[in-house]
């Protein structure tokens, strides 16, 4: 059997500030497989990007990985140096900001940009370099990429620049991209277009995709396996279809009830009560105790991550059986 | 009945607004130099009629930068129409005076999407809330305490916190300050802009629960602008979709969903992530959105519908009725 594509175990990412230590990622285990999508959602602050980052090295001080292994393709990047990462983030792994602006130098030309990436990697001429950039262009929609490429980043819009920095990723059609809410501020038609080049990317080169998104719907429709995170652990992991039509973690049925289209029209959503803990002062036992309709007294104990069913895991003592009530 | 009482809460009729680009440095320099260099005007909001009924709620949907900021501030009487005329219950509130006009505009009240930004850090939530109506004298000095703790309380807040800095709260709850401000000058009428888009999912359908239970319990009509046609499904009775500062189609909302008629707003439906769909293939429209500073004339859609004829490039389509309360601005309804 080959190794998965990407394989966390135990990951633990901690930051040292003034008030204390934040546990950003607290024991965080996932795999996802070769040409595999896999959906990480969860609230702002639940610690997916710091997910995301962990597995590029980019936590940056105070933040260090503390514990866990990152394995990709069965390597583990911890015992990598510097330079080696580095090389394989621009060619194997690819990582796509919420923010365009962590990728685009605003300095520099779009094309200079471009085609220095591709021949930082690629032993090509500049002529194929830069036709390289061009087509990685046109499939992120960008019209007229000829013409455009000559822009710098400030003479785009928000969602170009965003396409932009998609384009960079795809050129060397990675065998990993982790994908942080990277299409949250765009527009839907955009949206699509941009979906559509992840999803074609993965059946036909085979590339491993996390996509990190707050948004159910959107991970509904694009990927094979979703893990919810909540207070800087994954909460529930498994199938799409299983866990939205069949959640075990409270948290996920609260998350799946919110969701306006679950809901009659104009009837008064389901709300989760109450707000996200603060990292800081998460209670010892459940983080999600104090929201959860079900808590009950061993709650008050840090429950384990079970797998319930072959493939359907989940962080709670008393799981729904069959998913959400009617 | 009065026939003021009868007239629409708000009547947008024939309304554009224009800014002009400011030029940068090197075109201002070119153009003192004797070169031909245009002013670049964006038509942010082009030739828009609009009807609000008291008690509707309508949504307004379109991408980023087709104009619906513009229009809900237009609405909301805080930018002025470059030209037409926004009439509410009736009157042109141009043609008012003085304190007439000032108490008018409290009738409308904005939530915005990033509360933070809009609440002064350094006052108290208490100041906050109650500054406004005491000012316009809509509370007695004497009873501004329980005012407050009242509009406190309508917006799902504990009176207890009021003596706290706005940054001591969490976004959800800042956002029930923005609400509580607004309701605190008793407006019949609310514009949100994007009011729950900065909000987790978890905290958005607290919020919008509350939208509706005001609605409810103060008879409010609102102007929601959202780019989410999720929550824009759920909440509105009449939805109203722009495409580069035009309204392109208008209609009940259960109808736009079940029968959109524009392929604009067609090709938007389609591309909604939904919940209930599974491992579908995406597809995205093509074509990009054009600049405002230069659409393509004719249907603005033109560029990326896949049923454009020759007309749609020189004639722009008129917004007309397909259906009863069924709006569409499209040449295909007049093709026979
Ligand atoms: N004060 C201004 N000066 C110049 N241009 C402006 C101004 N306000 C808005 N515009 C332009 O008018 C157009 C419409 O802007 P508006 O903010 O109404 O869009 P929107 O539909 O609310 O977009 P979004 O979904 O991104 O909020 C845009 O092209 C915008 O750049
Ligand atoms: N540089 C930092 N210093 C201190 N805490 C941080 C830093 N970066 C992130 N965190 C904390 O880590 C947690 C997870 O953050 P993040 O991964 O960005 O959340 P998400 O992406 O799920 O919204 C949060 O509590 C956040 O405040
Ligand atoms: S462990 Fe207890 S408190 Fe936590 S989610 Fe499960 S039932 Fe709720
Ligand atoms: S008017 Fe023409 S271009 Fe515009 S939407 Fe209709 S068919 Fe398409
Ligand atoms: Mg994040
Ligand atoms: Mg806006």
């Amino acid at each position: 059997m080959t190794a998965p594509t990407l394989e966390l175990r135990d990951l633990r990412t901690h930051f040292a500030t003034r008030g204390g230590v934040v546990k950003a990622v607290d024991g965080v285990s996932l795999r996802v497989d070769r040409g595999q999508v896999l959906g990480l959602v969860g609230e702002s602050g639940s610690g997916k990007s710091v997910t995301g980052f962990s597995i590029l090295g980019l936590v940056d001080p105070p933040g260090q990985v503390v514990g866990g292994q990152v394995l990709f393709q069965g390597q583990d990047l911890a015992r990598l140096d510097e330079e080696a990462m580095r090389h394989l983030r621009g060619n194997r792994i690819a990582m796509i900001f919420q923010d365009p602006m962590m990728t685009l130098n605003p300095v520099l030309r779009i094309d200079t940009q471009m085609i220095e990436t591709v021949l930082a990697h690629a032993p090509v001429s500049r002529e194929e370099a830069r036709q390289r950039a061009r087509d990685a262009l046109g499939q992120v929609g960008i019209a007229a990429p000829e013409e455009r490429m000559r822009a710098y980043p400030h003479q785009f819009s928000g969602g170009m620049r965003q396409r932009v920095a998609i384009a960079i990723a795809l050129l060397h059609k990675p065998d990993l991209i982790v994908a942080d809410e990277p299409t949250t501020a765009l527009d839907v038609t955009i949206q699509g277009q941009i979906l559509a080049e992840a999803q074609k990317l993965c059946a036909e080169h085979g590339t491993a995709l996390i996509w990190i998104t707050h948004d159910l719907s959107v991970v509904a429709g694009l990927a094979d396996r979703i893990a919810v995170m909540y207070a800087g652990r994954v909460v529930e992991e498994g199938p799409v279809e299983a866990v939205l039509d069949a959640p075990l973690h409270p948290y996920t049925v609260g998350l799946i009830g919110s969701v306006p289209s679950r809901n009659r029209r104009g009837a008064a959503l389901n709300q989760i009560p109450g707000m996200t803990p603060s990292m800081l002062n998460l209670p010892a036992g459940c983080a999600f105790a104090a929201r959860c309709p079900r808590a009950a007294s061993g709650c008050s104990e840090p429950p384990p991550f079970v797998e319930f069913r072959p493939g359907r895991s989940a962080r709670c003592i008393h799981p729904h059986a069959e998913g959400p009530p009617a | 009945m009065s026939a003021a009482a009868e007239a629409p809460i708000v009547e947008v009729r024939g309304v554009s607004r224009r800014f002009e680009k400011q030029l940068d440095f090197v075109a201002r320099l070119a153009r003192r130099a004797g070169l031909p260099v245009r002013e670049e005007v964006v038509h942010a909001v082009d030739g828009v009629d609009l009807t609000i009924q008291r008690g509707e709620v309508v949504g307004l949907v379109g991408e980023s930068g087709c104009g619906k900021s513009t229009l809900g501030r237009m609405v909301a009487g805080i930018l002025p129409p470059s030209e037409g005329t926004i009439l509410r219950q009736g009157r042109d509130l141009r043609s008012l005076g003085g304190s007439e006009a000032r108490l008018a505009k409290l009738r409308t009240q904005m939530i915005f999407q990033d509360p933070y930004a809009s609440l002064n850090p350094r006052r108290k939530v208490a100041e906050i809330v109650g500054e406004a109506p005491l000012y316009h004298g809509l509370v007695r000095r004497a009873d501004l305490a329980d005012y407050v703790d009242e509009q406190l309380r309508r917006a799902g807040l504990d009176p207890a916190l009021k003596g706290r800095y706005p940054h001591q709260f969490s976004g959800g709850q800042r956002q029930r300050i923005g609400i509580a401000r607004a309701l605190a000058v008793q407006p019949d009428m609310l514009v949100c802009d994007e009011a729950v888009a900065a909000l987790d999912v978890s905290i958005q359908a607290q919020i919008l629960n509350l939208f509706m239970k005001l609605r409810r319990e103060l008879d409010l009509t609102y102007l929601f602008i959202s780019h989410d046609l999720g929550v824009v499904e759920h909440l509105s009775d009449r939805v109203v979709i722009m495409y580069l500062g035009r309204v392109v189609e208008a209609a009940p909302s259960e109808e736009v969903f079940a029968r959109p008629n524009h392929p604009y707003t067609q090709a938007l439906l389609a591309e909604v992530p939904r919940i209930e769909n599974r491992k579908r293939h995406f597809a995205g429209v093509q074509g990009e959105i054009p600049s405002p500073l230069n659409p393509p004339g004719g249907c603005h859609f033109h560029p990326r519908c896949p049923h454009a004829l020759a007309r749609c490039k020189v004639e722009r389509p008129v917004l007309r009725e397909i259906a009863p309360g069924h709006r569409s601005a499209c040449h295909l309804n007049e093709a026979t």
